[in-house]
């Protein structure tokens, strides 16, 4: 650890749904995250601070939390980018039960992706050749804007459609479901426009994006919910779904 | 927990808000709009003490916002439909200021034509 510039005013959430913020003082460093911050509460001010992380590169999804009003993923989150005035407001993602502090409960975000029919499903057998799809086709380069996703639940926890109507599928599953609808090996098609057609589903989205404003990975989840709409509605003119 | 506006502070959310009330407004308006055209059906006297009515210079300015308000809802309409049907990724923030810039030249230019 380098030595300190400075002193950052760190307020974090502790509790669950019902809690306040705790002011902690943490030494600023040089290119310091977000995540770096939170674990010197843990480790050096308040070992009973609950947060969650793994990878610390960006890839696991899993440290997620809102940070000066914002849905960040905070391993990749440099306090440097973020910070009022040596300020930091540290809570948990929004949408999501608390569990504790900063962990919330993914359940319900993961329970959307399984029904909007995240899953894959294709016909070919462990005896058939693989599959070929050319990286040129129009369908795999559309699954390619989306197929980056980690799953962090920024977008989820950032979109008021969410907030407002709580059995939407949100941002992240819809997207999931936009990769499958142009996956040219799955058989599962009708189901999954039907799924997503619903009432809770891509027609539910307001354009608001903030998904997109937000999404860590520069995904477009807001593109391909608009995508979803163009299915449902060409599959309901041809009397598929 | 839900988020407040320092989440929601960005280009695209004003485009929807701006969308919304423009659509609640000109909803509140519209009766009023169809009062107005009713009067015409009860002789030509009462439409012609309405139509004085809105030569005040209030009104005049109120004609304007209201023109700025269809404006930027149909620009805005605009922008969704371009949104959902085209390939936009990179340009939707350029849309969002065609759209304002759009509704503003509309009321600029019902504004110059009132005086
Ligand atoms: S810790 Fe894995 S993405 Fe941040």
């Amino acid at each position: 650890m380098g030595t300190a510039l400075s002193v950052l005013h760190v307020r974090v959430w502790r509790g669950t749904e019902s809690g306040e913020y705790q002011e902690f003082q943490v030494p600023r460093l040089e290119s310091q995250t977000v995540l770096d911050v939170v674990t010197h509460i843990q480790r050096k001010l308040d070992p009973t601070l609950s947060y969650r992380f793994a990878c610390r590169v960006g890839m696991c999804g899993s440290c997620a939390m809102t940070v000066n009003g914002k849905a960040r993923w905070t391993c990749r989150t440099h306090v440097a980018s973020v910070s009022d005035e040596e300020r930091l407001e540290i809570g948990p993602l929004r949408n999501l039960p608390v569990i504790k502090d900063l962990v919330t409960d993914m359940a319900p975000f993961f329970d959307k992706w399984a029904a909007a029919k995240g899953q894959f499903r294709g016909s070919a057998t462990r005896n058939d050749d693989f599959a070929r799809v050319s990286p040129e086709s129009r369908q795999r380069r559309l699954v390619d804007e989306s197929i980056e996703c980690i799953g962090c639940g920024v977008c989820y926890s950032s979109c008021d459609v969410v907030t407002w109507k709580p059995d939407y599928l949100g941002p992240a599953a819809l997207t999931r479901a936009w990769t499958l609808v142009n996956d040219v090996r799955d058989v599962d098609q009708r189901e999954r426009l039907t799924a997503v057609a619903g009432d809770a589903g891509c027609h539910a989205c307001h354009t608001q994006m903030t998904c997109t404003e937000r999404c860590p990975k520069k995904l477009s989840p807001t593109a391909g919910i608009a995508g979803l709409k163009r299915a449902v509605l060409s599959a309901a003119l041809k009397g598929e779904i | 927990m839900r988020n407040d506006f320092r989440a929601r502070n960005h280009p695209a959310y004003w485009a929807f808000a701006v969308h919304r009330v423009s659509g609640v407004l000109l909803t509140v308006f519209l009766p009023l709009h169809f009062w107005a055209l009713a009067q015409a059906l009860q002789g030509e006297a009462r439409l012609e003490s309405f139509l004085r009515w809105t030569d005040q210079p209030l009104v005049k300015i109120a004609e304007v916002g209201l023109v700025v308000l269809l404006a930027a809802h149909m620009a805005g309409g605009v922008r969704l439909l371009m949104l959902e049907f085209l390939a936009w990724r990179e340009w939707q923030k350029t849309l969002i200021a065609v759209a304002t810039a759009l509704s503003l030249a509309f009321g600029l230019a019902f504004l110059l034509n009132l005086l």
